[in-house]
């Protein structure tokens, strides 16, 4: 890599940088302030479950937990926290928030990685195949499918696939993170969590596996139009070479600008995905800390979820600069 | 003309879309070592042409008749993997429009290098190497610095010194221009084609000159080829065909364009026009100049009138004006 071109990388990357600070506390106040309109909190659930409490004692809690407090108060606090890097206490789980999601981060990161893998890698190929068909019967057949892979939710998906695959077929298991009790090591450790995670990274993958392949298709097909592909031809390059090369490298960037925006709504999806698989991940987590109006948790949850997405569209703008000589600093 | 077998010889090319014929019957010869242009006004052809010469016609284009043969080989003939070891290699082919021709990721030392290690199995840094010294020839200014620049940094004469290097690279026998100037300035114009043309003998390439300029066909071109609606109009040497057209269509763009060497200026009074447009070719049982001509008989609109060599090299396909020169020509009309 050139100098220049690595300054262009920097430039990028400082600009990502000074924008999020803002971006994140500004999400912090506002998901904050949201919380406190949903009714009840971690007191009026733990009340709830016990079966019976008094008026004292419900007090008692709040003022534990610090939910007595003036809203004002409260979120000067959190942020307080915030800026002594950490995210407060769970009473629910009677742990630090940062220790809680660090134990299920590596979890979701992995499966949202693999899913966002699968759909890159499935969407892209299928949508060059269709391209390079277009109008013809395998560009129909893949049409079709990705039309259902599109229109039918992501649960229902999961829930076939471990009929079919764990059900009657036996090949994957049907829930779970790794073999309980299997002492594995090694490579069959590897293999296991792989096969564990095929499964719900599939069910996640296939809704942006039908996005990606026909938006590929038609940047491909418009990339094929242009100037430079006929070139590209005359001057006698197969017509692989031609796709890979000069069509694809183009037609990616409407592509990646999409995959940067759907990382938010991969760790959204991975909420139902992991309640399917019984997958111990930190969508399980923010949907328990929901029902259980432990917000502090939430709140770390959602935190980190936006600093994820963040962190990807700035990974997703450094590829796209790297991509196209042609994006500067605006 | 030489005695030797032409180095490429179109004879008979019939070019079908489902809506259209838009090439006839079309043909040409090109000598090792010549420069043809190919004259004709935008939707004649011109470009269906060479297109068909590189194989690379739009998916939807047929080609319904005609021979293609090139050093000897028939062009479509060949088997697809060997036709994409003539182009590139052997037959070149620049572009109207540099500011697009060019792929805007990739920069522009890169798509010089591919075509080297594509061809010629060099190493990239043997390829990296020669692209400089492409650069160089085709006179880009410091070429140690631009090998690494992308296309959207230069300028449109630049891109498309880039584009001719990336042509010669291999060094081709023949090199296709499609309107390589059309889309610069004069001043560029004249340097591109001078460019072309010390290539040319540099190399030994032969070339083939697309354009719609009869301005630049007196300078650089050794033969003329006139193309009207898919059809050859009329051919000849560039000097003669100048000096005195013979097709009332060559006469037409002759009279169309403004000279410096005569009195016409438009304070003199209006440049004249050939009345009508192209496009009423379409559909015409006899000569497709019909609609427009101002010389037309009866009989040339029943069917299209032949080619008939008038002189030695020297073609036209109308029966009026050559009626003169009749009592020694030799049909040619297939």
């Amino acid at each position: 890599m050139s100098m220049f071109e690595s300054r262009r990388l920097l430039r990028v990357l400082r600009r990502t940088v000074v924008q999020a600070v803002p971006t994140v506390l500004g999400i912090v106040v506002l998901n904050f302030l949201l919380l406190q309109l949903a009714p009840g909190d971690a007191a009026d659930v733990m009340a709830g479950e016990s079966g019976a409490a008094t008026e004292e004692g419900m007090a008692m809690l709040r003022r534990q937990f610090g939910i007595d407090l003036p809203l004002l108060q409260q979120l000067m606090a959190y942020l307080g926290n915030l800026a002594r890097l950490s995210l407060g206490f769970s009473p629910r789980y009677g742990m630090p928030v940062g220790e809680l999601i660090s134990q299920r981060l590596p979890s979701t990161l992995m499966l949202m990685g693999l899913a966002l893998v699968i759909a890159l890698a499935v969407g892209i190929a299928l949508g060059t195949a269709m391209a390079m068909t277009a109008g013809r019967w395998p560009d129909r057949v893949i049409s079709v499918i990705s039309l259902i892979f599109y229109s039918v939710p992501g649960f229902w998906i999961g829930l076939m696939l471990i009929v079919l695959f764990s059900v009657k077929l036996g090949w994957l298991p049907s829930g779970g993170q790794e073999t309980i009790g299997g002492g594995l090591a090694g490579f069959d450790m590897v293999a296991d969590r792989l096969k564990h995670m095929i499964l719900p990274a599939t069910s996640l993958a296939l809704f942006y596996v039908a996005i990606y392949s026909r938006l590929t298709r038609a940047a491909v097909l418009e990339v094929a139009s242009q100037d430079y592909v006929r070139t590209a031809s005359a001057k006698g390059l197969s017509p692989l070479s031609v796709t890979v090369r000069h069509i694809l490298r183009n037609a990616l960037l409407p592509v990646t600008t999409l995959a940067g925006i759907h990382l938010g709504g991969i760790l959204g999806g991975a909420v139902v995905v992991e309640t399917v698989y019984s997958w111990p991940g930190l969508g399980r987590l923010a949907f328990e800390s929901v029902m259980r109006r432990d917000f502090n948790v939430l709140l770390g949850v959602l935190l980190l979820s936006s600093l994820l997405v963040i962190l990807a569209n700035t990974l997703i703008d450094l590829l796209q600069a790297w991509l196209d000589p042609r994006i500067e600093v605006r | 003309m030489t005695t030797a077998a032409p180095l490429l010889d179109v004879a008979g090319l019939t070019i079908q879309f489902p809506t259209g014929t838009p090439v006839i019957d079309f043909g040409f010869a090109v000598a090792e070592g010549e420069t043809v242009a190919v004259v004709g006004e935008s939707g004649s052809g011109k470009s269906l042409t060479a297109l068909a010469i590189m194989r690379l016609l739009p998916r939807s284009a047929k080609i319904a008749a005609g021979r293609i043969r090139f050093a000897g080989r028939d062009l479509l003939a060949l088997p697809e993997p060997e036709m994409r070891r003539v182009r590139g290699r052997e037959i070149a082919m620049i572009f109207q429009e540099p500011m697009t021709s060019l792929n805007p990721v990739l920069t522009v030392g890169r798509q010089i290098a591919e075509v080297l290690r594509l061809h010629e199995g060099l190493s990239a840094e043997a390829a990296r190497t020669r692209s400089i010294e492409l650069l160089d020839l085709v006179r880009v200014a410091d070429p140690h610095r631009r090998v690494d620049d992308y296309p959207h940094r230069l300028s449109g004469g630049m891109r498309q010194r880039v584009m001719i290097a990336m042509a010669v690279a291999c060094r081709p026998h023949l090199l296709i221009a499609d309107e390589p100037t059309t889309a610069l300035d004069v001043t560029i114009q004249a340097q591109v084609l001078d460019l072309l043309d010390r290539l040319r003998r540099d190399l030994g390439m032969a070339l083939v000159l697309i354009t719609h300029d009869l301005g630049i066909v007196g300078q650089w071109a050794d033969r003329v080829v006139v193309m009207y609606a898919g059809r050859r109009a009329e051919e000849a040497e560039a000097g003669i065909l100048l000096d005195d057209p013979l097709h009332p269509y060559t006469r037409g763009l002759l009279a169309a364009s403004p000279r410096l060497d005569t009195s016409l200026h438009y304070t003199a009074g209006p440049l004249r026009e050939i009345p009508g447009s192209i496009a009423s070719a379409i559909a015409q049982p006899g000569c497709p100049f019909v609609p427009r001509c101002p010389l037309a008989l009866p009989s040339c609109r029943l069917k299209p009138p032949p080619l008939e060599e008038v002189r030695p090299g020297r073609f036209v396909a109308c029966p009026v004006t050559t009626a003169g020169e009749r009592a020694d020509a030799v049909a040619v009309g297939r």
